[in-house]
């Protein structure tokens, strides 16, 4: 990546992890985003792609830039949080929930629904059309939450260009659908638009894993490939929040590479589905 | 390690040949189909000296073991030193992709890193080769005449000079010097 931003650009050593410091500092002061309990190796990655993007040979002409230009932030915050997923991700989650979760929501006269770090919405608009071919999604409210303003923008939209559509359809058909997708969207000029039925049972909210509290209490978190970004420090806070925010023998859902192994909260949670990451919260003793 | 198209064969040549005195850690990204698991720690733990591991996140380096980057994710190196995976975006169409891993091995391992390119159909790799470079690491292509898919090998080549060009059999001979070395990490 060195070589894509130019010769002479100060993209590695002390001087480079120093400015890093400095920038997410600066960006936690003036615009109060917390990236300080974040992974390093990925940020730094993203930090890099965004030195190209403002054609900055150093992280302080980029601070600088950060600091004094009011429309630079919201475009350096598309890099440090960009995310790109897909609908029904790892399918086998998504059968997983079916036959070990679903049971248990169905026991319940209303549900509420967490998915934390939803980005532009692809998890909770799959959720969604899970509760609708289980016959819960009448009942149900699903919270989906980010930090950026502009994913929760996109993700209130609900719109995806038609060229995902193949690869969204394949991943629903192998995670134990009962339904079409394309009973869900309507394709036209490129782009498709889920309906807004879903849409209707989704809240779209920001929220911060490092800053801000327990918001509702819920009987499903689902949070996948969100800890990877965080450290060990941040990834207990929100595992904190997650079990604050679960009902008795609520259920958490994380990404397929993540762990509850190294936290402090591990004790907390039984596994339901071991290779699909998704586990119950213990009962208080 | 990086490889793409033929990189299960030149692997099973040169991984074998790691002593089991390695001192030194090894990370692979190879690429695979992003749509299931990856099975080549599994596959190469029976044909080799030393642990074989799939990354796990966040999990400390531990010296002699191979590391392999687990399908639909790409491979970090952080400070500690400790592995990090992320979900970003692909790179040259691959996650895991060799340039986020070289390039994140170089900034934490600097010039006590060497960098290796097999053969391979694509150009991932070419700029975390460069960056290996440029943090002062030992740079080794396999020699692109030689080898089964030479594109990968070539766009390494084209964006800085090497310091070896080598068949696979040779990269196998100094692969196996490196239990005796005090070179740390590949």
């Amino acid at each position: 990546m060195d070589a894509e931003i130019g010769a002479g650009a100060a993209t590695h050593g002390r001087e480079f992890e120093l400015e890093c410091r400095l920038l997410i500092d600066a960006v936690y002061h003036l615009y109060h985003y917390d990236f300080r309990g974040y992974a390093p190796a990925s940020l730094r990655r993203r930090l890099k792609s965004a030195m190209i993007h403002f054609n900055c040979g150093t992280i302080s002409k980029l601070q600088d830039r950060i600091m004094h230009e009011p429309t630079a932030f919201p475009v350096l915050l598309d890099y440090l949080t960009v995310q790109v997923s897909e609908m029904f991700r790892d399918p086998g989650y998504f059968q997983a929930l079916r036959a070990k979760v679903v049971p248990l929501l169905r026991t319940y006269p209303s549900l509420k629904l967490w998915v934390a770090g939803c980005s532009a919405g692809e998890e909770a608009y799959s959720l969604a059309i899970l509760l609708h071919e289980e016959g819960l999604l009448s009942r149900a409210l699903i919270y989906a939450t980010d930090i950026n303003p502009h994913s929760l923008q996109r993700a209130g939209a609900g719109v995806y260009d038609v060229g995902r559509i193949a690869g969204f359809t394949a991943n629903h058909q192998k995670s134990g659908a009962t339904s079409s997708l394309s009973d869900y969207y309507t394709a036209a000029y490129g782009r498709a638009v889920f309906d807004k039925v879903l849409r209707d049972h989704i809240v779209f909210s920001d929220h911060s894993l490092a800053t801000d509290s327990v918001f509702a209490e819920v009987q499903l978190v689902s949070c996948r490939n969100v800890l990877i970004y965080f450290n060990r420090e941040l990834q207990d806070r929100a595992l904190g929040l997650f079990g604050d925010s679960l009902c008795h023998q609520g259920f958490l859902g994380i990404g397929a590479k993540e762990s509850l192994r190294f936290s402090a909260h591990s004790a907390a949670f039984l596994d339901v589905a071991k290779d699909e990451r998704i586990f119950q919260k213990r009962s208080a003793l | 390690m990086g490889a793409s198209a033929g990189g299960i064969q030149a692997l099973s040549a040169l991984l074998p040949a790691l002593p089991a005195s390695l001192r030194a850690p090894v990370f692979i990204v190879l690429h695979i189909p992003r749509d299931r698991p990856s099975l080549l720690s599994d596959i190469f733990s029976r044909k080799c000296a030393v642990p074989v591991r799939e990354a796990e996140d966040k999990e400390p380096v531990v010296p002699g073991t191979v590391y392999f980057a687990p399908a639909n994710y790409h491979l970090l190196l952080d400070q500690g030193p400790q592995l990090a995976l992320s979900a970003d975006d692909p790179v040259y169409h691959s996650r895991p992709s060799i340039d986020v891993l070289f390039e994140s091995a170089a900034d934490v391992y600097a010039d006590r890193l060497l960098g290796v390119i097999l053969t391979g159909a694509n150009e991932d790799g070419a700029s975390g080769l460069a960056s290996v470079h440029d943090h002062g690491g030992i740079t080794v292509v396999e020699n692109p005449e030689t080898s089964f898919s030479p594109q990968m090998a070539l766009a390494a080549l084209k964006m800085r000079p090497a310091d070896l060009v080598l068949p696979l059999q040779q990269i196998g001979l100094l692969l196996g010097t490196l239990g005796a070395q005090r070179t740390e990490n590949s």
